[in-house]
């Protein structure tokens, strides 16, 4: 739980800061040509709470939590841990993969809330220093412009998300076979089938919940 | 070792495939309880495949066998983990959970299948670390002690829940001299004293002639000889005598050099290198 969250906060933050700015700047250049620069809080906002912020945020997760876990489980699985705990009578999956996955439930979804505020804030940065916002009418415009479902429907994703790499991540880990090697390849595996399915599920998703209805 | 009572552990037509190779062949015998039974034989033979069917990690191909009169190949994991908590089991490695201190890694069982206090758990770990020498080492993680070291934690923790039975894979290769006697004790004296019955994988025939009240001889997957330690050592079997007075001449086959066996005749030898490589090295 602290690994996953709490030690991943900082990057979180960072990311999260750099993606608000750089989504602000760029839809400031956009907006400056139909000369919209108003709806840059809008955009910022609502792209953070649906996409980006979910999306990014599980990448890093994905990056650093997923492989860990991974790994860890792999090595536990070729140095005879995991056989261990089962002849001690102890169930691996009981033990080891739920406490990992209710973790992942948990802080996957607090870090993107924390990483869509942190956004928010670089997007703040932008407008009020290098555009014609006042903090009071940047804050009126971000938070008019989304509405709670752009938040529920960021979270529900993230939640969707965090479920999608902890499964990938134990299963890779479990299945290890063969050394170093195997745990390396298993933890490859794992980060790239992780991605590939989060962003595939991610469009999927903003499918349903922005086209369908 | 009274013969009279029920065996602890029956193995009976014991057959255990990898494709078409029998790794196990056809292996019966029995266990009584307070017997200490080393099971012997050259690496590959197949020793530890048949320690890990006694403990119901892996099924065999046919045959059965039965832990404390139960059959254990047809139970589903429930079951097997019921009989499961009624013995121990030292691997190989120690295979101790590295993200645990050495205290916690004996304290695992005891947390998990009784109910005891914290402070009671304490002591009982105290207590077995003291049997196997390692008093103070609870806060060490085992990535910080050595391979030895591990392995007497091992042997702590399978000893915490006091079990009836107990497996040993190779329980004193690693283990100085000195160290083996001292684990060789405690198992003679946890047989004697506490009735407890041990399995004991192992090729160090001092420490196997110290502990076993019999003793099993494996070969290509089949028993070659059995017996006490006596008939053992007296044996006239060839294998039997070559292999615990350690020699490198004799009938078992050694795989080193062209002397091949039947079944390597038909394969084709595939050279080690790539065709580029050894093109390579031919240039002049």
């Amino acid at each position: 739980m602290v690994f996953i969250g709490v030690r991943a906060a900082p990057m979180v933050a960072l990311t999260a800061f750099s993606v608000g700015v750089t989504l602000a700047m760029q839809a400031a250049h956009s907006l400056q040509q139909l000369g919209a620069e108003i709806y840059v809080p809008d955009l910022v906002m609502v792209t953070l709470l649906r996409e980006m912020g979910p999306v990014l945020i599980a990448v890093i997760v994905i990056g650093r939590s997923g492989s860990a876990v991974a790994a860890e489980l792999g090595t536990m699985k070729v140095s005879e841990e995991i056989e261990a705990l089962e002849v001690m009578a102890i169930n691996p999956v009981q033990y080891l993969v739920v406490p990992r996955f209710l973790a992942m439930l948990v802080m996957l979804p607090a870090l993107t809330i924390m990483g869509n505020y942190i956004g928010v804030f670089g997007g703040w940065a932008v407008c009020t220093l290098a555009l014609d916002f006042n903090t009071a009418g940047y804050v009126l415009r971000a938070l008019q412009s989304a509405d709670t479902w752009d938040l529920y429907s960021g979270m529900i994703k993230s939640g969707v998300f965090a479920w999608i790499v902890i499964t990938i991540a134990c299963n890779a880990g479990l299945h290890v076979e063969g050394g170093a090697e195997g745990v390396g390849q298993a933890t490859t595996a794992s980060v790239v089938q992780a991605l590939l399915a989060m962003l595939v599920t991610n469009a999927v998703l903003t499918g349903i919940f922005f086209f369908g209805a | 070792m009274n013969s009279n009572e029920e065996p602890i552990i029956e193995v009976v037509d014991l057959v255990r495939k990898f494709g078409d190779r029998a790794v196990i062949d056809d292996i019966s015998f029995n266990v009584h309880p307070g017997e200490t039974l080393v099971i012997m034989g050259g690496s590959g033979c197949g020793k530890s495949t048949l320690l890990r069917h006694m403990i119901g990690s892996m099924k065999p191909t046919s045959g059965s066998v039965r832990i404390f009169g139960e059959e254990l190949t047809t139970m589903n994991e429930r079951e097997i983990g019921c009989v499961r908590r009624r013995f121990g089991m030292l691997f190989q490695s120690g295979a101790l959970l590295a993200s645990l201190t050495v205290g916690e890694n004996v304290a695992l069982p005891l947390f998990q299948h009784t109910d005891k206090s914290a402070d009671e758990i304490e002591q009982i770990v105290k207590q077995k670390l003291e049997m196997v020498g390692l008093t103070g080492f609870e806060n060490l993680k085992p990535a910080e002690i050595s391979g030895g070291m591990k392995k007497r934690v091992g042997l702590a923790r399978a000893l915490a829940l006091d079990p009836e039975l107990l497996f040993s894979d190779e329980p004193t290769s690693g283990l100085d001299p000195i160290m083996t006697a001292v684990v060789d004790q405690l198992t003679l004296k946890l047989t004697h004293g506490s009735h407890m019955t041990a399995v004991v994988v192992s090729h160090d025939m001092t420490s196997a002639f110290r502990i076993a009240t019999r003793m099993i001889m494996l070969g290509h997957g089949s028993i070659v000889a059995q017996g006490t330690p006596e008939e053992i050592r007296t044996s006239t079997n060839p294998e039997v005598h070559q292999f615990i007075n350690g020699e490198a001449d004799g009938p078992i086959p050694l795989n080193l050099s062209q002397d091949e066996h039947e079944h390597h005749q038909h394969v084709k030898p595939r050279p080690f290198l790539s065709a580029r490589y050894r093109f390579h090295h031919k240039t002049p």
